[in-house]
């Protein structure tokens, strides 16, 4: 007989005396935990399967269900932990590589928890936001050295283009394939209606979405999957996505399951193939080719649209960050270790990269001692949380932040980390027609703008605090972060004191 | 230990107050004495000083620099800097007098100089440039030296105490010219040594600031990627390099600075017409690191001319009013009545709208 030592993560406890039968949870798992027994007359639960996404709990009529962590133990070991030994069940049993999704779960340390913000107090005055302008537009894109009037005093300078956005959030890279129609019709439309911009993914633009052009960054990855010269133009940026937070190094893989007649008309490949991007551009091995490329597309849209290009926080991003900024690159967008993802392998999850606020503050210093920070613009990702992790970005020096598993949260994700089964309960990392329509755009985009807002309103309150009243006043001001339990080193990349320095 | 100014972030609050004559008249320097010393509650003792323009008219095409010297070792390294790259015209101690009040006083030297020619033709620099790096050179590099200010025809007269005492230790009475500005601190802590008094100064730009503003840090981060070194921490010297940078180097006229620095709203921005508006939204967005937030209230000397700006929420009080060809300026009204009880027009200046007054000659 087969031995199966693989132990359930989860634990459905059911009140047998609430339970009215209803076979709601069972309607509602696409991961087939729950079932009935017509005999026995009871509902019937399988605990390997369960993947903690709360959908059977948040619909059942009567609270009947709990899930609880299993509670079967190994004998203790610090080093040789439950979670170790079970993959290495899973590995020799599949010779596979482990597989994940969203961002590293893991304990490393989240420095946006140990930096603080200051405020005013009786030398200078907090300002009201209730009653006094407070301004967070904010324009991405390159600036001129310099600006020159003519007589008149009018504008002479061409400038380059600008992204003017009302809050400093977009919504960041998610292909539609990794997630659902409904959730990327509900990423466009809060984008439109906040004033920022939402991100195509790789996966190419579905040609219902092109009418939130304005409001779309389009991405250029490896895979090129779904570019064309209308898709290039549709939006308002392009992006040139070399790496990713949560799996530097490494290309995207969408099975061939999730690529049904509209994703694959969508990204230009065959139904039911793989999309497979590879690890690095094929065409750009070399920085002077990453060059290339930014012209490339500069000239297939007659330099209408800012080139944003995306990389991975590794080691050496300040000087990468730097090479980009000389490579004609109106924006470029780094994003961390804890970024999140649809599927990364496991192990480059949790131990490639480094954290965004290291590098951020890492890059921020390097394009200043260069004395080119004003030439680009600078998005930080993975893995802003709240508006408190963003007001620290700014300070440390970004001009704004991408935001994805948070807008996910926002529209119902309960970070069951199964992103990769493509069989998402709440409709948004899933294809199958039946799980995406549980996801309504109207309630989606709803509450994408009410997280917004709620931000934009808690980040002019700590404006206010400090006595600034614009954005960017806080940009790069990192008199306004202490540190507290940083060591020296940590405090001197972030560029910050300990607090009560 | 106590941290001196430049090594700590020192907040102030403060009285200013300028006057400025559009003819040209020589204006003593005890007028300004008298308005800066009614405003001694917003003074404690720690940080007073004076800029005075037109009053080395002996020497109006040379550069006027004052130094400050810990001690002789630094003074002896100034000069052979000070040798090697320009021709000194005329030397000496800047004349004090023994004040009960004032101790602690470096020693305090003015030069009268030209850039050496064959030095200023090698670093392929104009000459104002070329002073401001000797300049921040010195401050820089050579420990217990400070130059106070570098301008022609004008000069810094600055110092630890209350500015009525400052001004009398420098005999300020004994100069005259066409504008004065004064200012007297209330910074929170000690600054150490007398380089963190005001008025601040580089070439012909002086300013004096009452405020603390909120966007420091912000603002020094950016002007140090053009090579200005803020040895000070102070709010009153970023400002003058954002002065320096964009109205110098950059040419941008002073009331489009002011948009820069104290910048319209957004919303007046979007109701603009379109060319206005691409102006301002150019000036707002790629300056964006020049915007001040936090109250300020500022007199800018220049040759020729005095500005006054206010923050854009108006958060620090700043009066202005006329007689004649007088234009005065003050954080308070007292200290313009002190001196000219009657006048023809006072008002209150509108937050982030500038104040520009010139020399009728038209020099600006």
């Amino acid at each position: 007989m087969e031995i199966n030592d693989i132990v359930p993560q989860y634990e459905v406890r059911r009140n047998e005396r609430s339970c009215s039968k209803c076979r709601v949870c069972e309607l509602q798992c696409a991961n087939e935990v729950h079932k009935y027994d017509a005999q026995a007359g009871v509902m019937t639960a399988d605990d390997s399967k369960c993947v903690n996404c709360h959908r059977c709990y948040a619909l059942c009529p009567v609270k009947a269900l709990k899930i609880r962590k299993y509670g079967h133990e190994f004998r203790e070991n610090a080093n040789w932990t439950g979670q170790v030994i079970t993959e290495i069940y899973k590995q020799s049993n599949s010779g596979s590589v482990l597989l994940s999704s969203m961002g590293n779960p893991q304990g490393c340390p989240i420095y946006w928890d140990k930096l603080l913000i200051n405020a005013s107090q009786v030398t200078n005055p907090s300002i009201d936001p209730l009653r006094e302008p407070m301004e967070t537009r904010v324009f991405l894109g390159a600036k001129p050295a310099k600006l020159e009037f003519d007589e008149d005093g009018n504008l002479k300078t061409r400038l380059a283009p600008q992204l003017a956005i009302n809050v400093p959030v977009l919504f960041s890279a998610m292909s539609y394939g990794s997630i659902s129609r409904n959730a990327h019709e509900s990423l466009a439309r809060a984008a439109e209606e906040l004033g920022t911009l939402y991100n195509t993914g790789e996966g190419g633009l579905h040609e219902d979405f092109y009418k939130y052009g304005k409001s779309t960054i389009v991405q250029v990855a490896s895979g090129r999957f779904g570019v064309h010269p209308d898709y290039l133009i549709a939006g308002a940026a392009i992006e040139i996505k070399i790496g990713q937070g949560a799996k530097p190094g490494i290309g995207g893989h969408l099975p061939g399951e999730k690529i049904g007649e509209d994703v694959s008309r969508t990204r230009m490949i065959p139904e039911g193939s793989d999309a497979i991007s590879p690890a690095p551009h094929h065409d750009i091995y070399s920085i002077e080719d990453l060059r290339q490329l930014v012209y490339s597309l500069k000239e297939a849209t007659n330099y209408k649209k800012p080139i944003i290009v995306k990389v991975a926080a590794v080691h050496n991003i300040a000087a990468i960050a730097s090479g980009i900024a000389r490579s004609g690159a109106d924006i470029i967008a780094i994003d961390g270790f804890r970024g999140g993802t649809g599927a990364a392998p496991t192990r480059i999850r949790d131990n490639v990269g480094i954290p965004i606020e290291l590098a951020l503050a890492a890059v921020d210093q390097r394009l200043r001692d260069e004395g080119i920070r004003n030439q680009v613009s600078l998005i930080i990702a993975g893995s802003v949380r709240n508006s408190a992790d963003i007001v620290k970005a700014i300070a440390l020096g970004a001009d704004a932040v991408y935001i994805g598993t948070a807008a996910l949260i926002a529209m119902g994700c309960h970070l069951c980390r199964s992103c990769h089964l493509g069989r998402c309960n709440w409709g948004i990392a899933t294809q199958r027609k039946d799980l995406v329509k549980r996801l309504d755009p109207d309630v989606g985009y709803k509450r994408l703008v009410n997280l917004i807002h709620a931000w934009d309103h808690e980040i002019k309150e700590m404006l206010g605090g400090m006595g600034i009243n614009a954005i960017e006043s806080l940009k790069g001001n990192r008199l306004m972060l202490c540190g507290l339990g940083l060591n020296e080193k940590e405090l001197e990349i972030l560029g910050v004191r300990h607090a009560g320095e | 230990m106590l941290l001196k100014e430049g090594q700590v972030r020192i907040p102030s609050g403060c009285a200013i107050t300028g006057i400025f004559s559009k003819a040209g008249t020589r204006i003593s320097g005890s007028k300004i004495l008298k308005s800066i010393s009614v405003m001694r509650e917003r003074s404690n003792g720690l940080g007073g000083g004076f800029a005075g323009y037109g009053i080395y008219p002996e020497y109006k095409d040379l550069y006027a620099l004052h130094i400050f010297y810990e001690g002789n070792e630094a003074k002896e390294e100034v000069e052979r800097f000070i040798n090697s790259h320009f021709d000194v015209i005329n030397l000496s101690r800047i004349p004090t007098r023994k004040h009960p009040h004032i101790t602690d006083a470096p020693l305090i030297w003015r030069y009268f100089v030209a850039p050496l020619v064959s030095k200023l033709d090698e670093s392929q620099l104009d000459e104002k440039e070329y002073v401001a790096r000797c300049t921040m050179n010195i401050n820089v590099k050579i420990e217990g030296a400070y130059v106070v200010s570098c301008g022609k025809n004008m000069g810094v007269f600055k110092g630890v105490g209350f500015p009525e005492h400052i001004g009398e230790f420098y005999r300020i009475e004994d100069y005259s010219g066409y504008c004065w500005t004064a200012h007297g601190r209330y910074p929170t802590n000690t600054p150490g040594w007398w380089g963190g008094a005001h008025p601040f100064g580089l070439l012909d730009y002086t300013v004096v600031h009452n405020g603390e503003i909120s966007s420091y840090d912000a603002n020094r981060r950016f002007m140090e990627m053009y090579g200005y070194k803020c040895t000070l921490l102070t709010d009153t010297e970023v400002i003058t390099y954002i002065i320096d940078f964009l109205n110098r180097r950059h040419g941008i006229s002073l009331t489009d600075i002011a948009s820069v620095m104290a910048a319209p709203f957004w919303k007046e921005i979007d109701a603009m017409t379109e060319a206005d508006k691409a102006k301002f939204t150019a000036l707002r967005n790629v300056y964006s690191s020049l915007l001040i937030t936090g109250p300020f209230s500022i007199l800018l000397g220049f040759e020729g001319g005095m500005m006054a700006l206010n923050d854009r929420l108006k958060l620090r009080s700043m009066v202005a009013a006329q007689k004649n060809d007088l234009v005065l300026i003050a954080s308070e009204e007292c200290a313009i009545r002190a001196i000219c009880p009657e006048v023809d027009k006072i008002w209150s200046l509108k937050g982030g709208e500038p104040f520009i007054v010139t020399l009728a000659g038209g020099m600006n």
